[in-house]
């Protein structure tokens, strides 16, 4: 694990990095009566505050023309090292030495205005990730070549679809020629084929163009292509560096047996908590499934004040985007009142075929419409492996990228020409 | 520097180093200047924005002070009967109006922008005071229109400004200053604490009233015990300003000098005020807002 490197030939060097935030701890006001009569027996008292430490003691060197991923589940810290890198927000303690020009997108499509034309939001948000207007024009063709709206160039964007829109925006951030790039997370967006554009792309920048790239994925064949070597953070600490297979390796490792792991981000309110959870199939616990199995889902519940709660589901795919959900309140108006102590409660999941790959879990117990007695994002992570179909071999998988879920459709008629749709009679 | 030292202190400069905020208090001008185009670039956009969709379009910004001039010399001169020392009410209000609103528009919009701003802000980085000095081109737009029609409502009173109109720049700076330094100040607060949105209308309308536009400050001083009439000066600089700016362009009224003094030595010092207040609080503004 080679942490530190020659300092002559260094792009970015991170030292004892940390990052607090101060977190107000309020009883919850659910309405304005109570929040006034809470103002009113305390008026200028300040709600307790406890610090949370997104970033803590970082430390690592990037050498100059490296291209790195950064990868952590959600609340690991990801975005605040990416926004500390950007000069977007300041250290608590620490600091970052950048040897170039950064360029950072931390999104896509910052600063677009819907009323402004294709043309002008290419000026606008040119700008505002730090282009100067001459570099703006020298690469305008080069831009709209990318984006592939030459013909909607002057038209208001708000009339594009969403994907024009999101391929415009990365065409913008793409022909950003900073000496070290910064990426959060945007390839998430956009279809399968402007993705490998996208891919593509970056690979040049970092190859060719010998420019030092920080990339935040949760796409694992993405950090594998792009980078050369990976940053795990968990929970604000750097835990591994090394090549992406070590660094994802380690991520995986972190989960217990059964893929449960309470360490992620997490909202609680204290009066009830997930102590576990586990899938199991025929009665065994197991985090690796087959495909068009529907397990059993069983989450161990500690009841500390007795309230009407309802469990919440959210399923997410390999890139953590949501794919399904369950509120099981709101769509079949199931919720549970339990005395104090530790419960165990089933449920099978009727899900629809799933894809190959890995998924996880939000799991959260939720408080009727007002809020969560307890939240946490990623609790379960599992896999799915593939099954093929016996009758054309054929194997449904994520990294296909033809989705994560299989729509089922039945036949219903074949009709000769002319027999479009039946008139009415 | 040997430079195949293994160490942690590099032997080049950085580019840019991010720390702790080490409450370093000056204004960083070259870095402003290095976002110049950001600068125009949204200025533009902010005139480009304003009027589209509506279907008077550029008419407004002859008819907002139009009808705002309209309303004071109603409701001062025609109601109320304040004296305008000789020059046509409505070319009276008009001027004031001008000042007024130069002021109050890059008072409030340098205030909300900010918050308007929100998504720029945590995800981009760039001189956070580019903001609120981007929204005040489009006020100099919007005087720039009123000055011409200022002067065909001259043209057509037959009134000549003396040389008093060259110092109106210096006018418009002042006022310019003031308007921004509250703005500034009113604009980091409103990142932690959005009550400020409410406050800053409240303000303005306040000072529509409490400052000379459509009546003169010696109409007021007039009114006010000899002991209290420092006091008026000290609390509204902006209506010496405004009494100077009149004067500029319609060549007549009674300037009070060593207040406008007083009153241009205050908008500097708001300004430093207001600008220091941002730069100690603009660290914070990607976390809360």
């Amino acid at each position: 694990m080679s942490s530190k490197v020659s300092s002559s030939d260094i792009a970015v060097a991170v030292r004892g990095l940390s990052k607090a935030y101060f977190l107000a701890h309020q009883e919850k006001q659910t309405t304005i009566r109570e929040a006034m009569v809470q103002k009113a027996r305390n008026p200028f008292g300040k709600a307790a505050r406890e610090t949370f430490w997104a970033l803590k003691d970082v430390e690592f060197d990037i050498a100059r023309g490296d291209v790195v991923g950064i990868i952590g589940r959600n609340g690991a810290g990801k975005s605040t090292l990416l926004k500390i890198l950007s000069n977007i927000t300041r250290p608590t303690r620490g600091y970052v030495d950048l040897f170039g020009r950064v360029g950072s997108l931390l999104e896509v499509g910052t600063g677009f205005h819907l009323e402004l034309t294709g043309r002008e939001n290419i000026f606008l948000n040119g700008a505002i990730l730090g282009m100067r207007k001459r570099e703006i024009e020298r690469q305008f063709d080069a831009i709209v070549d990318f984006s592939g709206v030459e013909k909607f160039l002057d038209t208001p964007v708000k009339r594009y679809s969403s994907g024009m829109f999101v391929r415009l925006a990365f065409a913008v951030a793409a022909h950003l020629n900073p000496d070290i790039l910064i990426i959060d997370e945007v390839l998430a967006v956009g279809d399968a084929e402007f993705q490998k554009k996208c891919l593509g792309k970056m690979q040049d920048v970092a190859q060719e163009q010998g420019r030092t790239v920080l990339f935040v994925s949760h796409n694992e064949a993405a950090v594998r292509r792009l980078c050369k070597s990976a940053i795990y953070l968990k929970s604000g600490q750097v835990d591994f560096i090394g090549t992406p297979e070590q660094a994802f390796a380690a991520y995986r490792a972190q989960r217990s047996e059964s893929g449960f792991d309470p360490s992620n981000r997490r909202h609680s309110s204290g009066k009830m908590q997930l102590n576990n959870a586990y899938l199991s199939v025929d009665g065994i616990a197991t985090n690796e499934l087959v495909s068009g199995i529907k397990p059993v889902l069983t989450l161990e519940v500690e009841v500390k004040e007795s309230f009407k709660f309802y469990p919440e589901v959210m399923m997410r795919d390999a890139n953590a985007l949501p794919l399904l959900f369950s509120p099981l309140g709101l769509s079949s108006g199931l919720h549970y009142r339990l005395p104090p102590g530790e419960h165990a409660l089933s449920f099978e999941l009727n899900w629809p075929v799933m894809a190959a790959g890995r998924y996880s879990m939000d799991l959260a117990l939720a408080e009727l419409a007002y809020g969560f007695y307890d939240y946490l994002e990623e609790a379960l992570a599992f896999v799915i492996s593939p099954s093929t179909n016996p009758i054309t071999g054929w194997q449904f998988e994520q990294s296909r990228a033809q989705g994560s879920v299989l729509l089922e459709m039945k036949e219903l008629s074949i009709v000769p020409r002319p027999g479009a749709p039946s008139p009415v009679r | 520097m040997n430079a195949h030292t293994i160490q942690n202190d590099a032997p080049q400069r950085p580019y840019l180093r991010v720390q702790p905020d080490t409450g370093w208090l000056a204004l960083n001008l070259k870095e402003i200047w290095r976002f110049r185009d950001l600068l125009s670039t949204l200025a533009t956009r902010d005139v480009k924005l304003r009027y589209r969709q509506t279907a008077l379009g550029v008419i407004w910004v002859i008819l907002q002070p139009l009808l705002g001039a309209g309303i004071l010399t109603f409701v001062f001169n025609t109601l109320l009967k304040a004296p305008t020392g000789g020059v046509p009410p409505f070319v009276f209000s008009f001027a004031g109006m001008l000042a007024f609103t130069l002021f109050s528009s890059i008072l409030t919009k340098a205030s909300t922008s900010l918050v308007q701003n929100a998504q720029m802000i945590s995800k981009v980085f760039f001189p956070r005071l580019i903001l609120p000095l981007s929204v005040t081109f489009s006020s100099f737009l919007d005087l720039a229109v009123g000055l011409v029609v200022m002067a065909l409502l001259l043209l057509f009173y037959g009134i000549m400004p003396g040389f008093g109109l060259l110092l109106l720049p210096l006018w418009m700076f002042f006022i310019t200053l003031l308007a921004l330094g509250g703005g500034l100040f009113f604009g980091a607060l409103m990142v932690s604490y959005r009550d400020v949105q409410y406050v800053v209308p409240v303000l303005m309308s306040l000072l529509t009233f409490a400052s000379p536009i459509a009546y003169s400050v010696s109409l007021v001083i007039s009114r006010l015990p000899m002991a209290s009439r420092p006091f008026y000066f000290l609390f509204n600089p902006f209506a010496s300003l405004l009494e100077a700016f009149r004067w500029s362009i319609i060549g007549r009224g009674d300037v009070q000098w060593g207040y406008v003094a007083f009153a241009a030595l205050v908008s500097v010092a708001i300004f430093i005020v207001g600008a220091l207040a941002f730069k100690s609080m603009e660290g914070k503004f990607a976390d809360v807002i």
